[in-house]
């Protein structure tokens, strides 16, 4: 089989600035200990944690262009690997995001990894382990990963649909990391920093955080998250009373039961 | 106006005169002299009450005329209503002792008005205190508001405030107390037992408990300083100046209970402030018992752990607790012979329960329990069933209890229905195959065209994107550039991934009438749907219902959502015999929950009857049944569940519209056509 003529390929950007991302604990050796080993990274944590701030951070860190990747339920292999595109009457093919960044040595980031479909796992299979190769079935091409690129992928072990669970297969030939939500010092910090809120503010928003987090199980399927609280902050920056902040943000965001929702809204004015 | 005649022939016939020989014209004289609207008030509500018992409505009515002179209607309205709620759920005899005390009622008007009933906010105050405390906390009524640290307990009717907004927060106020109770180490001291130094240890444990409200409330003000302050608003003391010294002392970040104990002493020489509006109750004795309680659970979980993880018996019993460091979060795990046990789920809300009364697990506590130390029964027993607490219904030896619409109150008659799920009992006999043989074109078609829906993954070509190239388009439109034409977009084929994700639950008429032909066409188009079914792949339930008077509603598992299609099925759908009577609004409120438990995007419930609803001798004939039914519908709209009725009655067409909404429904005018109908009428339901 000849390649054809064309083939397009997209450029992975640069992160410019440093993004804000504050350490909790030996995430940032650990990723640059996988880095300079060529391993894989799995990040595990509840949402709004700050899985996808820290890999944007480690990019710009490691000075590496990012793809990210935001998996659903009907991503298939083709959308990470790529497709033929006809363009005046000619066959050209497009490189998928996943191939752009593996011929670029970039970081690839499949956020949400378990969303997608299962026959997508196979393509990054060969590629997560010590081969680092990617096949493009319809061009007969393998494309070798260099040294600079890495793969990291994501997962939210809370869900509790068996579907959303990551195969041993795929999960073993990852350098696992666990994130949770940070101690409650350092959330208010990151609080403060990213709404501008005061500190007493942002103390009381944490321990809000704390008390859903409690629900957990409880009538709330996950607790408040870090960027619920940040996003809170804003609202309370932007002028907004506490308590509205707490509901538009939080509240709402976490539940439509309207008995849990007025029992969490009684939290958070039982606080401000 | 209405004259006296006309009244005296109303209250005659409600009141059954005829067979109670009672005389009423007395009554219906002092109605004749009121105003029209009084008199139509009263005659409405007696009409009315006279469905639930001749007695209620002969006390109403006979109290009625003088009361409407001097107490406000709806004050009347929420009186009698009550007495109803009394007969739903206790009987005449508790109705009529309220209609007996109206003056009572009058006088307690306040707390119907402006209380807040404990039943009301359960939900709410339960996520509260769960949400404050992190603990699996269960809520109960007691006289007046403490908790053992498992149980929060409140009065079953708040209203020390005027209005009901105060008393809102005065709930909340109480729980925040009873949580701070544990949270700032109250109950640890509790534990500890100093009353054994006081020689009125009654007295002793009023001051201590007063001293000890002067710190928690400062404790509250500093954590949750939003509800403090309405706190203050509801309650603004003023405390005698050693008080107010003490209060300042306790006041202090660093004040632990051990402060309130120091002072004891001395507060006891002077006179105590009154207690504060939301101050809670302390019960020493109930959190030792709690705490004695948790460690013999313990202890016995741990014995259970050690006994299925030991081979040899009477090895160390004595358990470690490491805390397990990985990657940022920490997690408790027991250590036995140096080999690490990863707790179970009960065990680790022991310990941390255990962790938050005491900031750590006492060694002896971990220590498995020998045998014979304590009597596991005895303990488990004890250990009430969380899920009683939460849910708004309780189950009561395998009945459960469901609510029912009474349109002339225009309210919820609650836990009027006692239900029961009950097996139908297998008949094995050729029933099944005798239907498939008779059927058998039928079958062939049905079955075609079942499969003919089963929606399975094709490729889908000519897109205008996709993970191909959808080669013939491209030849086709390079052929039309080549001719001069415009080229087609439509270059691409595409995986289309099916997804037909239904469930639909049958609810078939077991009542009575359903005899005869009814009941073996019935049992027909069950065997056909089943056939048709299995080809298209849906998930399905079936369930028969009956029911005589609400102390009897039954429902009849046929087929359950979770079960294959198979002999056991087919007995229980040839065993399917004419029961009692058709109350139906029990049946549909039990589907939509069972259907709300099946995951599904889609969920169809499918009710077969022969006519309208109806019941023994209880008024669910006629306009109550159909109300209710009615009801029940709309709340499982509301659940998202979209109802469709099946019905072999030629009258349906007049209450069918009402019940189903338009285009809901179907009615057969012949039961020998309904097994060739049931599978056509489902296909156009889905396709």
């Amino acid at each position: 089989m000849t390649a054809p003529d064309k083939l397009l390929t997209l450029t992975p950007q640069h992160i410019a600035e440093e993004p804000y991302y504050q350490a909790t604990s030996g995430e940032v050796a650990l990723f640059e200990a996988a880095y300079k080993h060529r391993l894989p990274m799995l990040l595990k944590g509840p949402t709004g944690c700050g899985k996808t701030r820290f890999v944007e951070y480690m990019a710009w860190r490691l000075k590496r262009p990012l793809v990210t990747v935001a998996c659903h339920d009907d991503l298939t292999s083709s959308d990470l690997v790529g497709r033929y595109l006809i363009i005046g009457g000619q066959t050209v093919w497009m490189d998928g995001p996943l191939v752009a960044a593996v011929r670029s040595g970039a970081i690839c980031y499949l956020d949400e990894i378990v969303e997608a479909r299962k026959d997508t796992m196979v393509v990054i299979h060969p590629l997560a382990d010590d081969r680092r190769i990617l096949t493009i079935e319809k061009r007969g091409e393998v494309v070798h990963a260099p040294d600079d690129f890495m793969l990291v992928v994501s997962y939210n072990p809370g869900y509790q649909s068996v579907l959303k669970e990551l195969k041993q297969s795929t999960r073993q030939r990852f350098v696992a990391c666990e994130f949770d939500y940070p101690d409650a010092n350092t959330e208010a910090g990151i609080v403060m920093r990213e709404s501008g809120v005061p500190i007493e503010i942002a103390t009381n928003l944490v321990k809000f955080a704390a008390m859903t987090r409690n629900l957990k199980g409880n009538g709330l399927e996950e607790g408040a998250s870090t960027r619920l609280l940040v996003h809170a902050g804003q609202l309370i920056s932007a002028g907004l009373t506490p308590a509205a902040a707490c509901q538009s943000a939080i509240g709402e965001a976490l539940t439509d039961d309207a008995d849990t929702l007025a029992a969490v809204l009684e939290l958070s004015s039982s606080l401000f | 106006m209405n004259d006296f005649e006309t009244i005296l022939r109303q209250l005659e016939r409600w009141l059954e005169v005829e067979f109670s020989m009672k005389d009423v014209s007395g009554i219906a004289r002092d109605i004749a002299v009121l105003p029209k609207k009084d008199q139509d008030f009263i005659l409405v509500w007696t009409q009315r009450l006279s469905a639930a018992h001749v007695q209620i409505a002969t006390l109403f009515a006979s109290q009625a005329p003088d009361l409407t002179r001097r107490i406000d209607r709806r004050l009347i309205e929420a009186w009698v209503m009550q007495s109803l709620d009394a007969h739903d759920c206790n009987g005449l005899q508790a109705a009529v002792n309220i209609l007996r005390e109206v003056d009572r009622f009058v006088e307690l008007r306040h707390e119907h008005t402006a209380g807040i009933v404990l039943d009301d906010v359960r939900g709410i105050l339960l996520t509260f205190a769960r949400g404050l405390s992190g603990r699996h906390l269960l809520l109960d009524v007691s006289e007046d508001a403490w908790t053992d640290g498992e149980t929060l307990y409140l009065p079953a009717i708040v209203a020390r405030m005027e209005n009901a907004e105060d008393n809102f927060i005065l709930c909340k106020a109480l729980v925040a107390m009873l949580w701070a109770q544990g949270h700032f180490g109250t109950m640890r001291v509790l534990f500890e037992g100093f009353l054994a130094d006081y020689p009125d240890q009654d007295r002793a444990l009023l001051y201590f408990n007063r001293l000890e409200t002067l710190r928690l409330q400062a404790c509250i003000a500093r954590e949750l300083p939003g509800l403090f302050r309405e706190m203050k608003r509801l309650a603004d003391e003023k405390l005698p100046t050693i008080w107010q010294v003490y209060a300042e002392f306790l006041s202090s970040a660093s004040a632990s209970s051990h402060d309130s104990l120091a002072l004891l002493h001395e507060s006891l020489q002077s006179e105590m402030p009154p207690p504060v509006c939301y101050q809670c109750a302390l019960r020493p004795d109930a959190v030792v018992a709690r705490m004695d309680r948790e460690k013999a659970l313990l202890r016995i979980k741990l014995s259970e752990l050690a006994e299925s993880l030991q081979q040899q018996p009477d090895k160390s019993r004595q358990f470690e607790l490491k805390e397990n460091q990985t990657g940022g979060t920490s997690e408790m795990e027991l250590v036995l012979d140096d080999m690490p046990v990863a707790p179970p789920d009960n065990v680790k809300q022991l310990l941390s329960s255990i962790m938050l009364d005491f900031g750590e697990i006492p060694p002896e506590y971990l220590v498995a329990a020998g045998p014979g130390e304590y009597d596991p029964d005895l303990y488990r027993a004890t250990h009430k069933d969380p899920d009683q607490v939460w849910q708004g219904t309780y189950h009561e030896e395998g009945a459960t209890l469901y609510p029912e619409w009474d349109f002339g109150r225009a309210s919820y008659r609650k836990n009027w229905c006692v239900m029961r799920e009950k097996d139908v009992p297998f008949v094995h006999d050729d029933f099944a195959d005798q239907t498939l043989a008779r059927y058998a074109p039928l079958v062939r078609q049905i079955k075609r065209t079942f499969e003919g829906m089963r929606d399975e993954d094709r490729l889908l070509k000519r897109q205008s994107q996709g993970e191909h190239i959808d080669l013939d388009a491209l030849v086709e439109a390079l052929s039309d550039i080549q001719g001069g034409s415009e080229m087609s977009e439509l270059l691409y084929a595409r995986l289309y991934r099916a997804e037909r994700n239904i469930a639909v639950a049958f609810l078939v008429d077991m009542s009575g009438s359903t005899k005869g032909w009814v009941n073996d066409a019935e049992r027909e188009a069950l065997v056909l749907m089943s056939e048709a079914l299995e080809a298209l792949g849906d998930r399905y339930a079936i369930y028969g219902f009956s029911g005589m008077t609400r102390k009897k509603c039954e429902l009849f598992r046929i087929k359950r959502f979770d079960e294959p299609y198979g002999n056991a099925v087919k007995a229980r759908i040839s065993g399917i015999r004419p029961q009692d009577y058709t109350r139906m609004g029990f049946a549909i409120r039990h589907m939509t929950r069972l259907l709300q438990e099946t995951d599904a995007k889609t969920r169809i419930l499918i009710t077969i009857t022969d006519g309208r609803p109806e019941d023994y001798n209880d008024n669910y004939r006629g306009e109550y049944g159909i109300a209710d039914t009615r009801q029940a519908l709309i709340e499982a709209r509301r659940a998202g569940i979209h109802p469709f009725g099946i019905t072999i009655d030629r009258q349906g067409r007049d209450y069918l519209p009402r019940l189903y909404g338009p285009a809901h429904y179907v009615v057969i005018d012949e039961a020998r056509t309904l097994p060739i109908k049931v599978a056509e009428i489902y296909r156009r339901l889905t396709v």
